[in-house]
């Protein structure tokens, strides 16, 4: 394989257990998002866009849509001659196979894979967040520190600060000070978006001492960053500013969602950095002569005759006439026929509302109807 | 259909629809919001099985060779067979029109493909069909060739091709027509034939000076051949004017044409992605009865229009039965009836630019009004 100056490893292996219904079937990464977008996208893309040319997949949990998806890359333009996507599932070895036992520990399992990509920068990413960002930026942060670990933390409010991993800095050099997980009394309100560049025969060190311990959970958040934190290592916080978002639960993935409907939103999916995603060859959508379509965002091959506010409709959703589908998010090819009303619901793929039929949430309690379920009329 | 070789003949040169085919191939002309007119020849192929397409690029070839490319998207990126450009005859000093010289300069690649049979398609027609049927067709028939024809729904102008057959089929009568009337039976391009017969029409009405594949080659041997006609039964719809061009995109608006043209599961009518936002409709769009691309930003109204990719239409601005094309920014409190925009048309702030209803306004690429 050709050398690599940084290679990129996206942990693709999440279950996302509190998507509830929406992953009953996929990986965390392989929900849609946005009306023609899964959440693998965005990392993918920023890859793309960072001139990234190798990228590792590491994949885990409910694969099949995902390797599927992902196919042979070409979406990305990350079907390259000697770099490109490499799917990396946990496989047996000599002594035996394993399911990744955390997140460092799946870097771990995959040692020979980034022997043989010979970066010298690894760059870890996760598979769950939606943002764009051009990773160059940060490699150039992490050369100039002559680092051994930069972290990409990103500002959130004091409030919120006890739900995520803290990074305490220096504030004239960035250099991290202290790591907080999880803290209950945060000392600093900079959050670890889970992208990391490691140096890589600093990483290659500490995953195989951390590999043969008992006692660890291979976690980078619990286990390493801590370890190389009290051994003095070179660790810089590097800050991202745009919109990040972790989109692990139903409420926060809807509101990412409505925060796209915004007159001017907080997320421009036509900013700077285009977001690629696979193409299912639909024509222009149809909006008919009785319907009407306000405040929403509506992808290729669906059909509206009814009345849309407020939604996120996917490809190939069909909305019948005089239905009323309001502050909700549509997956691909679900239908909601004549007459239903479907108010603040996330709608998986495939589901049918049926004519007269009305499902209804509320903010704070968004309703889901799962993949290929069908709703009747009372 | 791993015996048929697919030809798409970009040579048709249409001087009725000059106002928009005037720096582009009329097969590259935009369609439906996303398409061009060729998307469909391609398509119909690929879906139809055929993994050797030879295109015959047209004498303004740019549009076409950027819009296709590798032809990937088509699925026609293959280590084996696929996709390949069959440049224009070079002119010399007998120099000749039409397409026949294209055609004979390569007939080594129908030749060469070890195919039995060839199918010679035009892309200047919308339609969405299974050529494995007229295959079929062709080899219950007995015939030596097989056209496809569909009946004409409507009086039309412009130069088409009519056909009278007898009732096992057969075609009895074959003719150039200055206009075409209801319910003749209106040849649409597609001739399927073996690859020696093919090769005889082509060289020996070259040969002996001929110029037009349909005119000189095909219809002058009619006679000595047996010719059988396959019905079309979906839509169908030949651009030969600008106001056909009009009338198709409009066409498009009917949700059967829609329906069967674009959401055929087994027959998608692939083009070249772009990874365009889903559309963004802001709070004061009022959208009716319309084709809405990927990559538009709505605040205004739209009514009976075709809007293709990247199309912004500003804050009390108004379109009504036209034909937007990518890019084109329609600025707050403009308006437009019956006009087709092509590309990166800007209509400013308050300005109204409106056609007749049988005839569209033409506003030619760029423009700034």
């Amino acid at each position: 394989m050709r050398k690599t100056e940084c290679l990129a490893m996206i942990l693709a292996g999440g279950q996302g257990s509190r998507l509830k219904a929406l992953t009953k079937t996929v990986a965390k990464p392989a929900v849609p998002f946005g009306g023609k977008y899964r959440i693998i996208d965005f990392p993918l893309s920023n890859c793309a866009n960072s001139g990234i040319e190798k990228v590792g997949v590491l994949t885990q949990y409910k694969p099949l849509e995902l390797h599927n998806y992902l196919g042979s890359g070409s979406s990305w333009d990350l079907d390259r001659t000697g770099g490109g996507v490499f799917i990396l599932p946990p496989y047996a070895r000599e002594k035996g196979a394993d399911w990744y036992r955390g997140t460092a520990d799946a870097i771990y399992q995959n040692l020979n894979f980034i022997d043989l990509a010979d970066p010298d920068y690894v760059l870890i990413l996760s598979g769950d967040h939606i943002y764009t960002m051009d990773y160059s930026w940060m490699l150039k942060a992490h050369k100039m520190n002559n680092a051994d670990v930069t972290i990409g933390v990103f500002e959130v409010s004091w409030e919120e600060a006890p739900r995520f991993g803290i990074m305490v800095t220096d504030k004239e050099t960035g250099r991290i000070t202290e790591f907080q997980e999880k803290p209950k009394e945060p000392k600093s309100n900079l959050a670890s978006m889970g992208i990391y560049i490691f140096s890589k025969p600093f990483l290659k060190k500490y995953l195989e001492e951390d590999g043969v311990k008992e006692d660890s959970t291979h976690d980078f958040g619990n286990d390493l960053i801590p370890k190389m934190l009290a051994d003095g290592a070179r660790m810089f916080s590097y800050a991202f500013e745009g919109y990040w978002k972790d989109v692990g639960t139903i409420e926060s993935l809807w509101q990412a969602n409505m925060d796209l409907l915004q007159d001017q939103p907080p997320f421009d999916l036509k900013g700077d950095q285009k977001v690629f995603s696979s193409n299912p060859s639909l024509p222009p959508h149809f909006v008919g002569p009785y319907a009407t379509v306000k405040q929403a965002m509506i992808n290729e091959g669906a059909k509206i005759e009814g009345d849309v506010e407020k939604c996120v409709i996917f490809q190939g959703v069909r909305v019948g006439k005089g239905a009323k589908v309001t502050n909700s998010v549509i997956l691909p090819s679900a239908v909601i026929e004549e007459g239903a009303i479907v108010n603040y619901a996330i709608i998986a793929q495939d589901a049918v509302i049926k004519a007269g039929a009305k499902v209804e949430g509320k903010e704070g309690e968004i309703f889901v109807v799962p993949e290929g379920a069908v709703v009747n009329a009372q | 259909m791993k015996q048929v070789v697919g030809i798409i003949n970009l040579q048709e040169g249409n001087s009725l629809i000059r106002e928009l085919a005037a720096t582009r191939a009329v097969e590259a002309l935009p369609f439906a919001g996303r398409y061009r007119l060729v998307d469909f020849a391609i398509s119909n192929m690929v879906n139809s099985g055929i993994s050797a397409v030879g295109l015959l690029l047209p004498d303004f070839s740019r549009a076409v060779l950027d819009h296709i490319r590798s032809g990937k998207d088509w699925d026609l990126a293959r280590r084996r067979d696929g996709l390949t450009y069959l440049p224009a005859a070079l002119p010399d000093n007998d120099s000749r029109k039409g397409d026949l010289k294209d055609i004979y300069a390569n007939l080594d690649f129908a030749e060469l493909s070890g195919r039995q049979y060839v199918l010679l398609t035009n892309a200047s027609y919308i339609y969405n069909i299974d050529f494995e049927k007229v295959l079929d067709f062709h080899k219950k028939s007995g015939a030596d060739i097989t056209m496809v024809y569909s009946k004409a729904q409507v009086d039309r102008e412009g130069k088409s091709v009519v056909i009278q057959t007898s009732t096992n089929g057969i075609v009895t009568d074959l003719a150039e027509v200055p206009a075409i009337k209801e319910g003749q039976k209106d040849v649409m391009g597609a001739y399927l034939m073996p690859v020696p017969t093919f090769a005889y029409l082509v060289r020996s009405t070259y040969e002996r000076g001929g110029q037009d594949f349909l005119l000189d080659a095909l219809i002058r041997h009619a006679e000595e051949f047996k010719i059988s006609a396959y019905k079309h039964e979906g839509y169908v719809a030949h651009i030969n004017s600008t106001m056909e061009y009009y009338e198709a995109n409009r066409d498009c608006l009917k949700p059967e044409v829609w329906e069967e043209l674009f959401m055929n599961n087994d027959r998608p009518i692939f083009t070249k992605v772009k990874d365009e936002v889903p559309v963004q409709y802001k709070e004061t769009a009022s959208v009716k009865n319309s084709l809405i691309a990927n990559g538009c930003e709505i605040r205004g109204t739209v009514e009976n229009s075709i809007l293709f990719r990247g199309v912004i239409v500003g804050k009390g601005a108004v379109v009504k039965d036209s034909i937007l094309m990518q890019r084109c920014d329609v600025q707050e409190g403009a308006r437009v009836e019956n006009v087709i925009c092509d590309k990166e048309v800007i209509i400013t702030k308050n300005r109204w630019l409106k056609g007749a209803e049988n005839y569209p306004y033409i506003v030619k690429k760029k423009a700034r009004i």
